[in-house]
């Protein structure tokens, strides 16, 4: 097979895009892990399901303001959904970009209740108890499960936006980069909700232990999902590209990916650094892909 | 004369081109483009660069002469190997636009010429565009804040006229028209190149072949790559990721839902009595 080539001109995406690609996959996998938390039923899950779903909303609150920012005209955002020339709202389901706005804004709904429904439960917001009692049972369920499906796109569609492309790397590696942001924000997105569990009181220290094994479930299919980019990468003749000066990242992705499996056994290791060493591998995964590409 | 709403376009022939680059000059000061900083290449007499949001017209130097070993990269067949190319390369309208599949804005049309366009009003400078172009054509206009490349001098059209570039080529190397018209001229300038013995000429974007075939077609000495145009293996539309993407996307969430559910719904630690993790 023929090496590809690539003749594209990067589109200078940097922080903003790195930050909002972030923070959105831990808003969008929080979501999840919280709704998970809630199927599986036990009642001592609940303080950690409830904080999953504000981390969730906290986390998603900066996503507009980046991608806002990022954009030449940050007046004109509202362009992403409103046709200005043709009339009516502008949705191209063919272009994950149009795609990605709809259901950041759908999402933000979800969060949005989730976030406010979390808190009623634990009774920090006034006369919220009509509220409490409206999310639960099957209603909840079902908008947690819709909920979770807008979030898990949240996370993978950003991959999909960069694949969707004629960049080198991004291009070479498309039916790998949603599924590898994707994994890698349900991996992130459970240490950060370690982080969160470790640095409090209230959370069930049974629901902490299998947060930890479900974070190292979501870093397994992460490897994997690494070692298939970087194998498609190489096919197309792009490995250069993400290796060479990004040596360093690719050691903090490492770490990210090690720590959940060593923290348990090495002694005098403080409780919140494993979740927070991950959370940088998250983010120096997605620096690699991001940066790599348009050098 | 008004044209017709016809695709109209450009036919560059390569062969012609002498690199005077009136056409970069008369394409800026219609469009009022301030161009790039002047840089020092050192190593070619190209010293635009590329296409991007100042410059629509840049013509390629493309020197084929022997290095410090005497050795020719990229040979041609004649003249002992070397020669200059020049091409003067421009947005190639694709008939198949992979920067108007992605706009999420809508920003970019196709006009009543088949020409793409960008709407400068309408674009809020995302830069997906830039993304998908497999030419590196747009570009991002820091000051304006908006995406920028040849509109083929659609306002110039509009008023009868041809574009700037077209009118200002002393050799005619770039031919404005419609594109059956341009289609005929192309043909019989290539056979004519083969007869001669130009073995490598051969028509790009004429046909269908490379993204449903270009409004700006070309006639090139030597195999595109050598002009940094992609191949037809390797002009594919940004479309082609979508739906493994997505697929990948799915499976993926699908086998992260079982790991959580199997997690959370696994026996609880043994010998605990629930305690909360609060570090005492």
């Amino acid at each position: 097979m023929n090496p590809a080539e690539h003749f594209a001109a990067p589109p200078e995406w940097q922080w903003w895009i790195l930050a909002y690609f972030f923070f959105g996959g831990l808003s969008g996998g929080s979501y999840a892990i919280g709704t998970l938390l809630r199927l599986a039923g036990d009642p001592r899950d609940r303080r950690a399901s409830q904080i999953a779903y504000i981390a969730s909303f906290i986390a998603l609150i900066p996503c507009p303001i980046f991608l806002t920012l990022d954009l030449g005209q940050p007046t004109l955002f509202y362009h992403m959904l409103v046709d200005t020339s043709g009339g009516g709202l502008v949705f191209k389901p063919w272009s994950p970009m149009s795609l990605g706005s709809w259901a950041l804004l759908a999402f933000g709904l979800f969060s949005f209740v989730s976030f406010l429904g979390a808190l009623a439960e634990t009774g920090r917001i006034r006369g919220a108890s009509s509220l409490a009692s409206a999310i639960r049972g099957l209603p909840a369920t079902i908008w947690g499960v819709i909920g979770t499906a807008l979030g898990l796109f949240i996370c993978g569609y950003t991959g999909v936006v960069l694949a969707v492309s004629n960049q080198a790397v991004w291009s070479d590696a498309g039916w790998v980069l949603g599924g590898l942001f994707l994994a890698s924000a349900l991996s992130g997105s459970a240490a950060l909700l370690l982080f969160l569990a470790r640095s409090r009181r209230d959370v069930d220290l049974d629901t902490a232990y299998r947060l930890e094994r479900a974070d190292r479930y979501f870093v397994v299919l992460e490897a994997v999902l690494i070692v298939l980019f970087l194998v498609a990468v190489a096919v197309a003749g792009s490995l250069t590209k993400v290796l060479g000066i990004w040596v360093l990242l690719w050691i903090v992705v490492l770490a990210g990916i090690v720590v959940p499996f060593l923290a348990s056994r090495v002694r005098g290791w403080p409780p919140v650094a494993a979740p927070l060493l991950a959370l940088l591998g998250v983010l120096a995964l997605r620096a690699l892909v991001i940066f790599s590409a348009q050098t | 004369m008004a044209w017709q709403e016809k695709p109209l376009g450009f036919f560059t022939d390569t062969s012609i081109c002498i690199g005077c680059k009136a056409c970069e000059v008369a394409c800026k000061e219609w469009n009022q483009l301030k161009g790039d900083p002047a840089t020092f290449t050192a190593d070619s007499y190209d010293n635009t660069g590329q296409l991007d949001a100042q410059n629509w017209r840049h013509v390629q130097f493309i020197e084929q002469i022997p290095d410090n070993k005497g050795t020719i990269a990229t040979p041609t067949p004649i003249a002992g190997g070397q020669a200059w190319l020049m091409m003067s390369d421009v947005c190639k309208h694709c008939k198949e636009a992979s920067c108007l599949e992605v706009c999420p804005t809508n920003a970019i049309v196709r006009t009543e010429f088949d020409t793409v366009f960008i709407q400068p009003d309408v674009c809020n400078g995302c830069r997906n565009c830039i993304s998908a172009c497999p030419y590196g054509v747009i570009g991002f206009n820091e000051q304006a804040g908006v995406a920028q490349k040849c509109t083929l001098c659609y306002d110039r059209l509009q008023g009868g006229l041809q574009p700037a570039c077209a009118k200002a080529c002393p050799t005619e190397s770039i031919k404005f028209g419609y594109i059956d018209d341009l289609h005929a001229v192309a043909d019989d300038r290539l056979a004519a190149l083969q007869k001669a013995g130009y073995q490598k000429a051969q028509l790009y974007g004429r046909d269908t072949k490379v993204y449903g075939g270009l409004n700006a077609f070309f006639l090139l000495m030597d195999k595109p790559e050598v002009y940094k145009l992609p191949n037809e293996a390797n002009a594919t539309l940004p479309s082609r990721n979508n739906l493994p993407g997505y697929v990948g996307g799915v499976a993926t969430a699908v086998l992260g839902l079982i790991a959580g559910l199997v997690a959370f719904r696994s026996g609880r630690m043994s010998g605990t009595d629930h305690t909360t993790t609060g570090r005492s």
